[in-house]
């Protein structure tokens, strides 16, 4: 499908700060433990007072691109549904900050989740087609929930950035296919501080048909079948629906494991599929085959298909997700909402 | 160049002045100092004031103007000098340079501010103003926290400790005790220094100058005119200015003030004498380090050793230098425009013995030092009875 | 600094990676950038240069009063900062525990918001840095 182009570099940001599903429980007079088994969630991120979805963008692109010659990335994209501007890219900043200013271009994506993967698609086409040398596709969130609400106990901060190129690929997109509907699932109204969500709606008419949608269509484009695949990468909105929908596609739990980053920093949003593959890619060996399926609500999804080549050796980012998760600060749940603005009176 | 005396000198009390503004104070000081010389106000050819952020406290600038015509004296041409917390000093130089060259016989020098005008976070952001706004300022310093960089390092290189920070504000305190014009005119202890509560590590509330409103002038006279005034003339015998980086992080040292050193050995070059020879010095005591780095680069006592020296009460009064008499910065109060015509104006009280139970014995060379922002300009003066 | 966007603008490059510049007279390098060299003054000749994002911890202060717009970060640290190449530069310090703040400490540096007009105003992005 894209003769030769691929993924050529990666990098990943989480923040520091850490608030435990059980400390936000007990605000709420809720039941942390069970709380927290249930979304399989034990803590998430926590960005700080001087961090946005932006700076999160730029620090994960700083890692992606550290070996390159900035003034060759042609396009810079962000995805995320946390921008600290309504309007003014994120994208510009990152750009700016990488040194790839100014012959190139830029553009912030949104939808919901996957516009971190929508972002890849779009470099992997440029590249393809010989409009750009190389692409930085980058989904980034400081995840938001409504106090109290379900999503506060799972959304995280936390960003994930790919490098799309022919050179020194470290691993090859073998074909993408992508699955969209109308589907209301979940939203943010212009202006509204917070998302809303239909529930249990989310699940199977929404996350569970999208993803298996968006996969299935690759398998039997391809011809491929979870056998083929030594990874699968989903979109974890939680702890348990990746681990489900990795064994409804036949998937065995150890293939979907090694990317399973929201038991330990909560749903990145835009964030979490793109760190997820880069926590498989901080592993993966020459010859091994990775599946990556995001989900977007609104709804739709985007599956790819990897193969992993013997660049990836050179290129692994220097500190794996894993390990930078370990380095984390537990803050209680007065300082969560002073970082992360929820005081209204400030 | 002509010899330069100041004949008269003046000053408001130096604290919170609700009731009185910005233009009043440096009329009050101004009349002050021309009262104490006894001389008709026709006699002033030219006015210097020195004031640093009143655009930023009371939104006025032209300052110039606005004192001329509020102290009656216009035509005359009047100028206002902007050094940061060196205005004062640099006023000061200016106005003897104005004599010095032949061009006016008398002039004014003036310095004031008024600091309450304004809460207290957007006043530290004025203030911040002395310091580099784009690379210092920007990044969230604050003036204590430049100040608290040069006190770490301090600290690290010579072992100085925060009690000997302390030791300086005690003893300021101490000496304001007795300066009716003083902001703080009580004694504190080391302990309520150490329990003040850091404002930026290690400098705590009590190691800094507060916000002060007030203003201070002394009328400048060519020497040779100068007993047709007073009976006793102080002549400013060397004077010297010198610049530095506005930015902390472009020095070649932290425990340091360049500009301090260049302006001091110049002064000191010029007027053919060595530090030893000064009795009663004004340091520029905006916090305790400060006080501490001034005593070492003015040459009273070596490098490093400024805390040792300050703990061991051997700048206090009548020991072996007298330093800030007035209670400095710290105690008198530091409205930041005025701060280096008032150091000139308790000079003028110690060399002439007028100054009560804070006096020098036998006080015959006295010392200014003011310096504007962390050491972006520092002006140091050298001052006698004059003949 | 609220209306100072054009400002904020023009630095922006050397803010987000530390862009400052090099004297090839006499090899001093500069940051923030100069027009001229502070040595060589006409003589100079100054080309744009990335400084290194590293360095060390040469005093550090921890600002508890904090001036109008950063009253929400305090307390928050300051620090000097020695970079691998020996340029100092004034920044703060942040994601850090305070006792690994200590002059000496390996630093490197992290992209934040450094300043904000409000929460309707411009937002300013750039340099603080991070104990390794």
């Amino acid at each position: 499908m894209f003769n030769g182009v691929g993924i050529t570099g990666y990098g990943t940001y989480v923040p520091r700060m850490r608030i435990k599903i059980e400390e936000i429980a007990r605000v709420w007079g809720k039941d942390g433990a069970s709380l927290s088994k249930s979304l399989n969630i034990k803590e998430k991120t926590v960005a700080a007072y001087d961090e946005d979805s932006c700076t999160l963008a730029v620090e994960a692109a700083r890692v992606a691109c550290r070996n390159v010659d900035a003034s060759k990335i042609g396009a810079v994209f962000v995805g995320s549904e946390s921008p600290p501007y309504a309007v003014k890219p994120s994208s510009t900043v990152v750009a700016e900050a990488l040194g790839s200013t100014p012959n190139m271009t830029a553009a912030d994506l949104e939808f919901a989740c996957k516009a971190g993967t929508a972002g890849i698609q779009s470099a992997l086409a440029m590249v393809a087609c010989g409009m750009i040398e190389s692409g930085l596709a980058i989904g980034s969130d400081t995840a938001q929930g409504r106090p109290n609400d379900v999503l506060e106990f799972s959304s995280g901060s936390g960003a994930g950035a790919i490098l799309v190129g022919k050179e020194k690929v470290i691993a090859l997109v073998e074909a993408t296919y992508s699955f969209s509907t109308d589907t209301p699932d979940f939203w943010r109204r212009s202006h509204a501080e917070f998302p809303k969500h239909a529930g249990r709606f989310t699940g199977k008419p929404a996350y569970f048909k999208h993803v298996a949608g968006a996969a299935n269509r690759l398998f039997q484009e391809l011809g491929t079948k979870a056998e083929d695949y030594d990874y699968a990468v989903f979109h974890q909105p939680n702890g348990q629906f990746p681990l489900k929908v990795g064994e409804q596609l036949g998937f065995e739990k150890e293939k979907v494991l090694p990317g399973m980053v929201t038991p330990l920093i909560g749903n990145t949003y835009s964030g979490a599929t793109m760190i997820a593959l880069c926590a498989v890619l901080d592993v993966a060996k020459p010859g091994q085959r990775i599946l990556a399926v995001s989900y977007g609500s609104g709804a739709g999804s985007d599956a790819f298909s990897l193969s992993v080549t013997d660049e990836i050796e050179n290129a692994r980012q220097p500190v794996p997700v894993f390990e930078q998760i370990k380095d984390k600060e537990y803050v209680d749940y007065a300082l969560y909402v002073k970082h992360r603005r929820k005081l209204k009176s400030l | 160049m002509r010899k330069v005396s100041i004949v008269g000198a003046g000053m408001t009390r130096f604290g919170e002045h609700w009731e009185t503004s910005f233009r009043d104070l440096i009329v009050e000081a101004g009349v002050k100092a021309l009262t104490d010389a006894q001389m008709p106000g026709q006699d002033v050819q030219a006015i210097f004031g020195g004031c640093m952020a009143s655009s930023r406290f009371i939104a006025q600038e032209h300052i110039g103007s606005l004192i001329a015509d509020q102290v009656g004296l216009k035509p005359i041409p009047s100028t206002r000098c902007e050094a940061a917390c060196a205005s004062g000093g640099v006023a000061l130089h200016s106005g003897w340079l104005a004599i010095a060259s032949g061009r006016y016989d008398v002039v004014v020098v003036g310095g004031v501010e008024k600091m309450t005008e304004i809460g207290t976070s957007r006043a530290a952001l004025a203030l911040g103003g002395a310091g580099d706004q784009e690379w210092e300022l920007f990044n969230g310093a604050s003036f204590p926290s430049i100040y608290a960089l040069m006190a770490c390092r301090h600290m690290h290189d010579y072992g100085t400790t925060e009690e000997q920070m302390a030791s300086c504000a005690v003893k300021n305190h101490a000496n304001a005790v007795n300066n009716e014009y003083a902001q703080y005119r009580k004694k504190i202890t080391i302990e309520q220094v150490m329990n003040s509560g850091y404002v930026a590590s290690p400098l705590k509330l009590f190691d800094c100058s507060p916000l002060t409103d007030g203003a201070a002038a002394v009328v400048l006279c060519a020497s040779e005119k100068a007993r047709k005034y007073s009976d006793a003339p102080v002549e400013i015998f060397s004077t010297s200015q010198a610049s530095g980086t506005l930015s902390l992080a472009s020095r070649s040292s932290f425990t340091s003030i360049d500009a301090t050193r260049v302006a001091a050995r110049d002064a000191f070059d010029h007027a053919r004498l060595t530090p030893k020879d000064v009795d009663v010095a004004e340091v520029h005591d905006c916090f305790t380090i400060a006080e501490i780095m001034a005593i070492e680069d003015l040459g009273f006592f070596k490098k490093g050793e400024g805390g040792k020296v300050s703990e061991e009460g051997r700048t206090a009064l009548n020991a072996e230098i007298s330093v800030n008499t007035s209670g400095g910065l710290k105690a008198c109060g530091h409205p930041v425009g005025a701060t280096g015509v008032k150091q000139a104006v308790e000079i003028t009280w110690q060399l002439r013995g007028e100054a009560g139970k804070r006096q020098v014995n036998g006080a015959e060379i006295g010392l200014t030092h003011n310096v504007g922002g962390s050491g972006g300009t520092a002006v140091v003066n050298l001052y006698k009875r004059g003949d | 600094m609220k209306d100072a966007l054009p400002l904020i603008w023009r630095r922006s490059k050397e803010r987000y990676r530390l862009l400052g510049n090099r004297c090839q007279s006499c090899n001093q390098a500069y940051y923030p950038s100069r027009k001229i060299c502070s040595k060589c003054r006409r003589a100079s000749k100054l080309v744009p240069e990335e400084m290194p994002k590293k360095g060390k911890v040469i005093s550090f202060t921890q600002v508890f009063s904090a001036p109008e717009g950063f009253e929400n970060e305090a307390p928050y640290f300051l620090a000097l900062i020695e970079l691998d190449n020996g340029v100092i530069i004034l920044s703060q310090i942040v994601d850090s525990p305070s006792e690994r703040i200590v002059i000496g400490a390996p630093v490197k540096m992290v992209f934040r918001r450094v300043f904000e007009d409000g929460s309707q105003g411009a937002i300013a992005y750039g340099f603080k840095f991070k104990v390794e």
